[in-house]
């Protein structure tokens, strides 16, 4: 049967076919849709987990107990990630154990775009990287099946290309029966220092037990064409070279990317004139076949900046250029994400942008659309607010900090964050937009939402209890939709010289309300209007930045657009003449 | 490789450019057609601006189209056919939805949205612009904008003749799909 799936979508039917038993992420931009698709099979256990680390640890434990188990995660989490990732290098495992990254070339959605194949070779694992939705399926099964072989979790490679472009998939036809593989206590799995030196022995020699084979693994397969360009290269880069070369070069299309084939690469080297190397962002193959005495090209005219695609291999490589249409752009408005209408962040950042001498810390998610001045890293929110407020008090400038993260980035890793500003005597006033959702990566259920990714109930886990746990003495949870709640709580969190938590606590205007929430937060949703004989057209409203308010020039008045409008009241709330009022309930 | 054809959809988060491209994929592949489609998720969903592309033939390598490779560009906004005109090959077609709808710095009054922004786009392609939003108004549901300009499209594209009777039934709830087919062929009637 053939499907149209995307990159993501085909990585949880290979999963799924493949045997796995045990799948854990941390929901982020591209990798998101892995696991949601994966909770659609009803074989595997499928779980969010708070980070990325603890995803990959429970699927390394769910490896070590014997069953096939996988972890996904976006580039930036396996950075959070790679502490058990490098050891269980050494450990190997006892049913296979797959980790994806899901790279951002061209930063999508992510805030830097590097090169994770960096980090197969520096945790000495074996990676696959699939050009396609098609490969995304077949590369899981290699992937489970060289980890157990060669006794090493398996880095399958994705890039935003990949992931969220949908091809055609040739199903296979149905789910592989791996039996769990019976645990035994292995030294293995207890790495002390005396043991660590044989595992790393173990590694070292299975790596090059794996070269071997990858001079004859199916995936590394060459494509004769014209021999005069010979081109070396592997995911979307594949795809790229064969739109631009088409049948005027021969390929050598890598699959198993670590460790590379070096005989393969020698021989294929050997049998055409020109050699490229044709690699999205680093140059990484082609530094180790240049160290392999290979001579080849390839960074010398691609970018390792950005996103490749085929109309830059055209110029660089072929001094091709498309002809387009010319015309003025410049009168093309911007057009930039904004909160939604009824978005509950709106009112807690339209007080907090009056705050003055204040640094505003915060990270990754919608809120990171609002005011802010740093953000560095999920969880950052209040760690970094709070080394920067030690030099600002150095300083004696009166400059406050203030950090904010969102529930799911809270149970992420802004606890360690919060318990850093209380243990070290911060003065930081700390934030948790709490909205009760992951947000900005599509609504994925976390900790603190009561469910888990199956649709089960599960705990709720508390933010304020948390907080009072870690020590933070002034706690104050308020609805960020009214105003003068959200002024008075910034002004009493300011007044003190300890850390202060103002939770904000609505859900996200595009939640499906689930039965707590209804209880908790009421039948809320409406419609305002304006009153075109009370607007004066000041256009305090529009400031909130609501895109369902419109301002006419024409007639110095603003609408509301029924369609978005949720009457969150924040608009109301700072009309002067008091020309916003409910239209009718919904 | 000149068989293979590029479509792309471009519009603002929410206006269905999703489905459509969903439909159209399911028929391509449905009629034999080696078929990728890209679209990138992320902060796009918050009013952004969002495209689509779809590339389909004999054999499809690359998941995206190039600068100037469009064979058809479907703006289901007026001004977003003016942000992406130039990935529409000079003897390419635009097809316009009049449906303006305005950003967050022109609701905010910090620029202009531009007045003339079809005559702009037809001063410099072969473009059709329709009123796509008042053909489905008159429909009855002004939600089946997206399948009218999906009904322009596989006119111009000559892809009339696929099995979209089974595209709707794969992708839609049963109650909407009479509602889309009119709107199809309003579509197919508006250029």
């Amino acid at each position: 049967m053939k499907q149209l799936m995307t990159g993501n979508e085909a990585v949880a039917r290979g999963a799924w076919e493949a045997g796995v038993r045990f799948a854990s992420a941390y929901p982020g931009t591209p990798s998101t849709e892995i696991l949601e698709n994966i909770a659609t099979y009803s074989d595997i256990i499928s779980e969010w987990a708070p980070n990325e680390k603890v995803a990959l640890e429970a699927a390394i434990g769910a490896a070590f107990a014997g069953g096939r188990s996988m972890a996904a995660m976006k580039h930036v989490g396996l950075n959070v990630a790679t502490d058990p990732l490098f050891t269980c290098s050494y450990t190997g495992v006892n049913g296979g154990l797959m980790v994806v990254s899901a790279d951002d070339p061209g930063m999508h959605s992510s805030q830097n775009e590097q090169d994770n194949r960096y980090y197969a070779r520096s945790a000495k694992i074996a990676m696959l990287e699939p050009s396609n939705s098609q490969e995304a399926k077949d590369f899981v099964k290699y992937a489970l099946e060289i980890s157990e072989r060669y006794d090493m979790p398996v880095l399958l490679r994705m890039t935003t290309r990949v992931c969220h472009s949908k091809s055609v998939v040739t199903l296979g036809p149905g789910r592989e029966e791996v039996p769990i593989v019976p645990y035994e206590k292995k030294d293995k799995f207890n790495p002390i220092p005396a043991i660590c030196k044989q595992l790393h022995t173990k590694v070292e020699k299975n790596l090059k037990l794996l070269e071997t084979y990858s001079n004859v693994c199916p995936l590394n397969y060459i494509e004769w064409g014209a021999k005069k360009t010979g081109i070396i290269a592997s995911g979307a880069a594949y795809q790229y070279a064969k739109e631009v070369f088409g049948e005027n070069a021969s390929y050598l299309k890598l699959g198993l990317t670590y460790p590379m084939p070096m005989d393969k690469i020698r021989e294929f080297a050997s049998r055409v004139e020109e050699l490229i190397v044709v690699e999205e962002l680093e140059p990484i193959m082609e530094n180790a076949i240049r160290a392999a005495g290979i001579i080849c090209t390839g960074k010398d005219k691609i970018p390792c900046e950005g996103e490749l695609n085929p109309d830059i291999l055209r110029e660089v490589l072929l001094g091709q250029k498309q002809e387009m249409i010319s015309y003025d752009a410049s009168a093309v408005a911007k057009r930039p994400p904004v909160f939604c209408a009824g978005c509950p962040h709106r009112g807690f950042y339209y007080e907090l942008g009056k705050l003055k001498n204040t640094t505003i810390v915060s990270d990754i998610g919608c809120y990171a659309l609002g005011q802010k001045d740093i953000a560095i890293c999920m969880g950052g929110g209040f760690s970094v607010a709070h080394g920067a407020s030690k030099i600002f008090n150095q300083a004696g400038e009166g400059r406050r900090c203030i950090g904010i993260m969102g529930d799911s980035t809270f149970f992420h890793s802004g606890m360690t964050s919060m318990l850093e500003a209380v243990y070290n005597k911060s003065n930081v006033l700390l934030t948790v937009l709490d909205n009760r959702i992951t947000g900005m990566t599509g609504h994925q259920e976390n900790p603190g939402s009561g469910f888990t990714l199956s649709g089960e109930e599960a705990n709720i886990s508390d933010i304020a209890k948390i907080a009072e746990a870690l020590g933070v003495k002034h706690i104050r949870t308020i609805n960020p939709l009214n105003l003068a709640e959200v002024k008075e709580a910034l002004a009493w969190g300011m007044g003190f010289d300890d850390p202060a938590l103002i939770i904000t606590r609505w859900p996200c205007a595009l939640k499906k309300l689930s039965l707590a929430d209804q209880a908790e937060f009421g039948n809320y949703k409406a419609v305002n209007k304006v009153d075109p004989d009370k607007c004066v057209g000041c256009k305090a409203c529009v400031k909130t930045g609501c895109p369902a308010l419109q301002y006419h020039a024409d007639v110095k008045k603003v609408t509301i657009d029924r369609n978005q409008c949720l009457a969150c009241d924040v608009c109301k709330q700072v009309c002067p003449k008091e020309a916003i009022d409910r239209e009718v309930s919904r | 490789m000149s068989e293979v054809k590029n479509i792309l959809l471009c519009g603002v988060g929410g206006q269905g450019t999703i489905l459509a491209s969903k439909l159209l994929s399911y028929a391509l592949v449905d009629a034999g057609y080696d078929v990728k489609m890209s679209e990138i998720h992320g902060m796009s969903q918050r009013g952004g601006s969002v495209t689509t592309q779809v590339r389909y033939g004999k054999e499809v390598y690359s998941p995206i189209i190039g600068k100037g490779s469009a064979d058809i560009l479907v703006s289901f906004e007026a001004m977003e056919a003016l942000r992406y005109l130039d990935d529409l090959n000079p003897e390419g077609i635009a097809v316009v939805n009049r449906h303006e709808i305005p950003t967050a710095t022109t609701l905010s009054g910090q620029e202009n949205y531009p007045s003339d922004v079809t005559r702009r786009v037809q001063d410099a392609a072969k473009a059709h612009v329709l009123d796509a939003a008042g053909i489905a108004k008159d429909l009855g549901n002004s939600k089946c904008m997206n399948v009218v300009l999906l009904g322009a499209l596989i006119k111009l594209m000559k892809l009339e003749n696929l099995n979209w009777n089974a595209a709707f039934e794969v992708c839609m709830k049963p109650k909407l799909i009479d509602l889309n087919k009119k709107a199809l062929l309003a579509g197919m009637a508006a250029v």
